[in-house]
């Protein structure tokens, strides 16, 4: 076959090529993974649209308790006016949700750029250099990692909640801190493999500098492991997150609503029978969670070799008959 | 590590896995110190927590904590204390951490082992099926049920439980070890109340015993199941795809048993790691669990003196806990390192 000339490519199509190129798997999903991506990326898109609209679509104030002069009911089970009852403070519950939606992805989301910014330059650079820095790095993250993440968050959120209080920042901080070995573990060591690629040794060999390969060669070639990682985590951040309010060490319930925090006050409730204070705020856990795993899991599969499932490849007998692969199962 | 284990004995490997544990429960000593004293904030008069206390009262505390030495004398006193055995003093009630360890220890070790067994059974089964079955009906239906489970707060699972089986039916007590009566009248030999009621053949109290455990032990397991069901059916994808399975097959071995006798058992030698590795996720989910339950185990505890800003004794149970962590993964090593010998290389 003759190599056809290849007109000049402007930077940005080469990387419109390159995206299209990443995305590629997923448009390639079929089955089980595909019906994943999508109804998890369903799930997540709701709970987005739910925490940007909050202030449409809730009824009330996340720590409204009273309406027109007069308070709500206390622990009044769920009726046409509160669909899905009020807590013991009289708020209503369905706001709480709505609202909660709001805190639950904002922490969320600045604790992974926390935990991501940390990591991932971390693992370039101990992976690419190696030596000394690698190996104290490696000891350093590897006994943070065996560490009970729970505690850990545990921790550092009570020794800033000192100092900076109990917000959105404290609650982010402790949940970062907890992942950024695992970014660290799983960059550095796809560094150390592709360190010996021939094309990151030919970079070496015209005498490219050890910053420009890493940044040109090897990143790029990296980063496509972050969003499988990134979102798996995103549904443990929230689980983290729901965990640390539930302990009393998550967001100052003035602040914001917590479905975390809204759980442990329901804790009372249960003993006494009252069954909507624990189930709706539940409820949106396990959606948004279950949402986005299920997102992660799919890209996960689409994306992991070992994993991965193509379709049928279609074959053209009008041209060359090749022989028809029928289910190319990558790895070994 | 490639560079010390490589082409090594059994021998030489348990040494060197051993000499490794050294640095890494320094590290992690260091790292609880530098976190409790380097973070802002004075110990003391948190945990006094606003009263309004004399400073001699503040300078005498202080004095006998040793907070009134230099960091790095501090440092090397707590590194000696824990060397001993002896994990500091509580600010607020004075109680021994090792105290703490040993009474409320034993409750979230019976929680937490029998959480194990639990995940063990419910992970186990449908990873295997799942994997078995993939792509099937069967397959996704596991992995749904272990996504879902695993997207399950603990404490949702909890209060649904306490609320289904505690207040509507009405079958099973939502709160604590024990009942009361139960705990007057019970021997305590080794503070594992199971232990103690079958040593002491008090049958009344195993059965009430057992029936506080049920809650807390399928709530913390089941969240515990979901990263096996995971974990286990990829093994499973993966040990079917083996050569081996392919030649056993080609020796006209009935389907049957190449999947339940060859590839199974394979697929089983990770779980092994798997249990080491759920364990910081176990223990993490002891701390939600027992709070909800009201069971009074480490994690208990550990709430508790949080809400009374009592820095030794986070301190010390922190270290406790970081502790058991290295410990229970360097005898999963060795186990694996004697069941696999490929792992040695």
């Amino acid at each position: 076959m003759a190599i056809p000339v290849q007109p000049i490519e402007s930077p940005f199509r080469r990387r419109a090529r390159g995206l299209g190129r990443a995305v590629g798997p997923i448009r390639e999903a079929r089955g089980f993974p595909r019906l994943m991506l999508y109804i998890g990326a369903g799930i997540t898109l709701l709970f987005v649209l739910l925490a940007l609209l909050a202030p449409v679509i809730s009824p009330y104030d996340f720590d409204q308790y009273q309406s027109g002069g007069h308070r709500f009911p206390q622990l009044a089970s769920p009726s046409s006016g509160h669909w899905m009852g009020t807590t013991v403070q009289s708020t209503d519950v369905m706001s709480r949700v709505i609202w909660g939606a709001q805190t639950e992805l904002k922490v969320v989301f600045i604790s992974l750029v926390f935990a991501i910014t940390v990591g991932v330059p971390l693992g370039l650079l101990s992976g690419y250099f190696g030596g000394k820095l690698d190996r104290g790095l490696v000891l350093v993250m590897d006994a943070l990692y065996a560490f009970p993440y729970l505690l850990l968050a545990i921790v550092i959120a009570f020794l800033l909640s000192n100092s900076i209080g109990k917000g959105v920042l404290t609650a982010a901080i402790a949940i970062s801190a907890t992942y950024v070995p695992l970014y660290f573990r799983v960059v550095r060591n796809q560094v150390i493999a592709l360190r010996e690629e021939s094309y990151v040794e030919a970079a070496r060999a015209l005498g490219a500098k050890p910053l420009t390969i890493i940044r040109k060669y090897v990143f790029h070639n990296v980063v496509q492991n972050v969003p499988p990682i990134a979102t798996l985590n995103a549904a443990d951040a929230i689980l983290l997150l729901t965990a640390l309010g539930f302990l009393g060490y998550g967001i100052q319930p003035t602040d914001a609503a917590e479905w975390g925090y809204d759980s442990s006050r329901a804790v009372s409730d249960a003993a006494s029978g009252i069954w909507w204070t624990a189930l709706f705020p539940g409820i949106a856990i396990v959606l948004l969670v279950t949402g986005l795993t299920l997102v992660g899991e799919g890209l996960n599969e689409t994306m992991n070799p070992v994993l991965r499932r193509r379709r049928v490849q279609r074959v053209n007998f009008d041209q060359e008959p090749e022989p028809p692969i029928v289910e190319a199962v990558e790895g070994s | 590590m490639a560079a010390v284990a490589q082409g090594t004995s059994l021998k030489s490997y348990l040494l060197t896995r051993l000499v490794l544990v050294v640095p890494m429960v320094l590290i992690l000593l260091t790292f609880v110190f530098l976190l409790m004293r380097v973070a802002p904030g004075d110990p003391i008069s948190a945990a006094l927590g606003g009263h309004n206390v004399p400073q001699s009262v503040i300078d005498q505390i202080k004095h006998r904590l040793g907070f009134d030495k230099p960091l790095w004398q501090q440092y090397v006193e707590y590194l000696g204390n824990i060397f001993r055995g002896n994990f500091g003093t509580t600010i607020t009630d004075q109680r021994p951490v090792s105290d703490i360890i040993l009474t409320n220890g034993a409750a979230t070790l019976e929680l937490t082992f029998f959480a194990m067994i639990v995940a063990l059974v419910v992970g186990v089964f449908v990873g295997l099926l799942a994997g078995r079955f993939r792509d099937t009906s069967v397959d996704v239906g596991g992995r749904m049920f272990g996504i879902v489970i695993y997207a399950m707060p603990v404490f949702f699972i909890g209060l649904m439980a306490q609320l289904l089986f505690g207040s509507v039916l009405g079958w099973l007590p939502t709160s604590g070890r024990a009942s009361p009566i139960t705990q007057a009248t019970l021997q305590t030999h080794t503070n594992l109340f199971v232990i103690d009621s079958i040593y002491d053949r008090n049958w009344g109290a195993l059965k009430d015993v057992m029936l506080h455990l049920i809650l807390p032990a399928v709530t913390l397991g089941l969240v515990t199941a979901g990263v096996f069901i995971r974990l286990i059916r990829v093994n499973v994808i993966r040990t079917m795809k083996d050569d081996y399975i392919e030649a056993a097959r080609a020796r006209g071995i009935r389907e049957r048993d190449v999947v339940y006798r060859h590839a199974f058992k394979n697929a089983l030698v990770p779980v092994i790691t798997v249990i080491g590795l759920s364990l910081a996720l176990l223990l993490g989910g002891a701390v939600v669990t027992e709070t909800t339950f009201n069971w009074p185990g480490i994690g208990h505890e550990l709430v508790l003196y949080l809400e009374n800003r009592d820095y030794s004794a986070v301190q010390g149970i922190v270290v406790v806990f970081g502790l058991v962590v290295v410990f229970v993964s360097l005898v999963i090593d060795f186990v694996n390192a004697f069941i696999d010998p490929r792992i040695r290389y």
